[in-house]
């Protein structure tokens, strides 16, 4: 006891770091479900149907198959090299989440926030710091392969990723203009209140351009459909990691993962106002959304169970059923409702995004080489730079 | 031992070794990795120091974009291993030690300067209350002419890189 009154800062980051990191990494595994989920659903299938009742055990024996699978070392490659990429590119990808504030600041456990791991002044600055140095872990995972479609892929990437950074870092900068601040929660209380009393005042009103330059250039840095050159399956098998197998192909794809997080938490920071939400105060029903949330899962589960599972599959989903009403009973408690609304709306808009991104995958086809680094630079680019400007000169002459 | 004290000391061991092994290192691009190992170890210091702007600035420029040109460089000129010239003499036997020599004086002068006073009493490091805000304040007031001076010198530079790489049409 002595030694965590003594150490508060030490001893809650690391617990904090410890929970961040189990909820991430079990998010990143049911992305993927979610992902495959929603992809069949557009294109008329089920998607995972047979590991667990509908399929929710899949991302688990996916894991276990990476794990069984042979690794392998080309015998041409930089070893080192070909060894540090995937850790420099997940661990990159999971520090940029330690900055993210996924609650308001005000709830505190031994005097530190709860819901942030590391709240500093110049949060977004350092969230792009991270992020910059992503482009690593792919160029020299396609380098130190030394075959020809991963150096061919990374070579690609790394243009890519460099060109579309210039218009992502510059169309936050209109929001920037508008909070005065780089602090996270600063940003993000700049945008509470309300246009005529209904209509939050989130900065996606007044930075729309702003928001969609955003999207797009992030869109383009998670190397994701429709700017997944880098791996073009029909064109370089499956680009810079085309030589990793077992684990660290894993590692890749979970950084991949991370990196989609990242930036739907930035979008959901910048442009729809993290944690408030997005009602008036006075409606206080809105605390009973989270609780009314898991008991409408728990309730279908229940529908479900009863009528559609057979066997160990219904044994399973009557687990998730439990799960489910448990926690919506315990969201119904007064002093757990206060709580739990901040990151209630946050995970909301977060997932809001991630589904943004898959229905992206599931209906846009790939751009060509040329018609990607056409648009970023002589589109993408003049139109933020422009952005910019404008935010700027109407800021100059509101407040003189 | 301080838990700053120890990261101090994690990082600065880090920066030496990463700078020995940028000149030792043989592959072009292990010294690439060295010297982005520098810059990192040396954004810590810097955040240690309360200089969060310059931390953050120095991984965005330095490890974000400067160096990640060079490995893009070294990648598409898929750079080989460098030759080893046998070690000559003279170096092993002047330029060695005229480097610990060159060590030492600065240590001296540093031990002996008022600046080395400030940081062995801890009255150098910066001042906690220096914000951003604080800090474009200075650069947009009393800094202005050298701050846009440079932007211009960049500019320049830059379109002067675009005329050479047109030069052949």
């Amino acid at each position: 006891m002595g030694f965590i009154t003594e150490h508060p800062v030490l001893v809650v980051s690391l617990v904090k770091i410890a929970v961040l990191l189990f909820i991430v990494m079990t998010a990143l595994a049911y992305l993927t479900w979610f992902e495959r989920k929603v992809v069949a659903r557009i294109q008329s299938r089920w998607g995972p149907y047979y590991v667990g009742a509908h399929g929710l055990l899949q991302p688990l024996a996916d894991g276990l198959k990476f794990l069984f699978k042979e690794d392998l070392t080309p015998p041409a490659a930089d070893r080192f090299v070909y060894l540090l990429a995937p850790f420099i590119a997940l661990s990159l990808a999971l520090t940029a989440i330690a900055l993210i504030p996924f609650g308001p600041p005000g709830i505190r456990v031994l005097g530190q926030p709860v819901f942030v791991v590391s709240n500093i002044d110049i949060g977004l600055l350092f969230v792009f710091a991270i992020t910059s140095m992503g482009v690593y872990g792919v160029a020299l995972a396609g380098w130190s392969s030394n075959s020809k479609y991963p150096l061919l892929g990374s070579l690609r990437s790394s243009a890519q990723m460099i060109s579309y950074e210039v218009s992502l870092t510059l169309s936050v900068v209109g929001v920037l203009l508008l909070a005065g601040s780089l602090d996270f929660n600063q940003i993000i209380s700049g945008q509470s209140g309300y246009y005529w009393h209904f209509l939050p005042r989130w900065h996606v009103w007044l930075q729309i351009v702003g928001f969609l330059c955003y999207i797009t250039a992030a869109i383009a840095e998670t190397n994701r459909i429709p700017f997944d050159l880098p791996e073009a399956e029909t064109e370089l098998v499956a680009g810079f990691h085309t030589e990793y197998s077992s684990f660290k192909f894993a590692m890749f794809f979970m950084a991949e993962y991370a990196n989609m997080i990242t930036v739907s938490c930035l979008a959901t920071i910048l442009f729809f106002g993290g944690w408030l939400s997005p009602f008036p105060d006075s409606w206080h029903w809105q605390l009973y959304l989270p609780a009314a949330g898991l008991l409408a899962l728990a309730a279908y589960c229940a529908w479900d169970t009863v009528t559609e599972m057979r066997g160990i599959a219904r044994l399973q989903f009557a687990v998730v059923t439990m799960l489910a009403l448990v926690g919506g009973l315990i969201c119904l408690l007064p002093q757990v409702q206060v709580v739990i609304i901040g990151p209630f709306w946050f995970v909301t808009k977060v997932l809001a995004f991630l589904f943004f991104y898959v229905w992206i995958r599931g209906t846009l086809p790939r751009f060509r080489y040329d018609q990607l680094m056409s648009f970023g630079w002589k589109l993408l680019l003049p139109v933020s730079l422009a952005n910019l400007v404008i935010t700027a000169l109407l800021i100059v002459v509101r407040h003189g | 031992m301080t838990i700053p004290l120890l990261l101090f000391f994690i990082c600065a061991i880090l920066a030496v070794v990463g700078a020995v092994s940028l000149i030792l290192a043989r592959e072009p691009i292990h010294s690439a990795l060295s010297l982005i190992l520098v810059m990192i170890a040396l954004a810590v210091l810097y955040l240690l120091l309360g200089a969060e702007f310059i931390a953050a600035v120095q991984i965005i420029v330095y490890a974000g974009a400067v160096m990640v040109l060079f490995v893009f460089v070294i990648m598409l000129l898929n750079a080989g291993a460098e030759e080893r010239t046998n070690w000559s003499r003279i170096a092993l036997w002047v330029g060695v030690p005229l480097g610990f020599f060159l060590l030492l004086e600065c240590a001296h002068w540093l031990y002996g300067s008022p600046a080395g006073a400030a940081i062995g009493t801890g009255s150098a490091a910066a001042t906690p209350g220096i914000s951003t805000a604080a800090l474009s304040e200075q650069l947009f007031t009393n800094y202005l002419f050298p701050f846009e001076a440079t932007s211009i010198l960049i500019l320049i530079a830059i379109l002067g890189a675009m005329v050479l790489a047109r030069r052949d049409e």
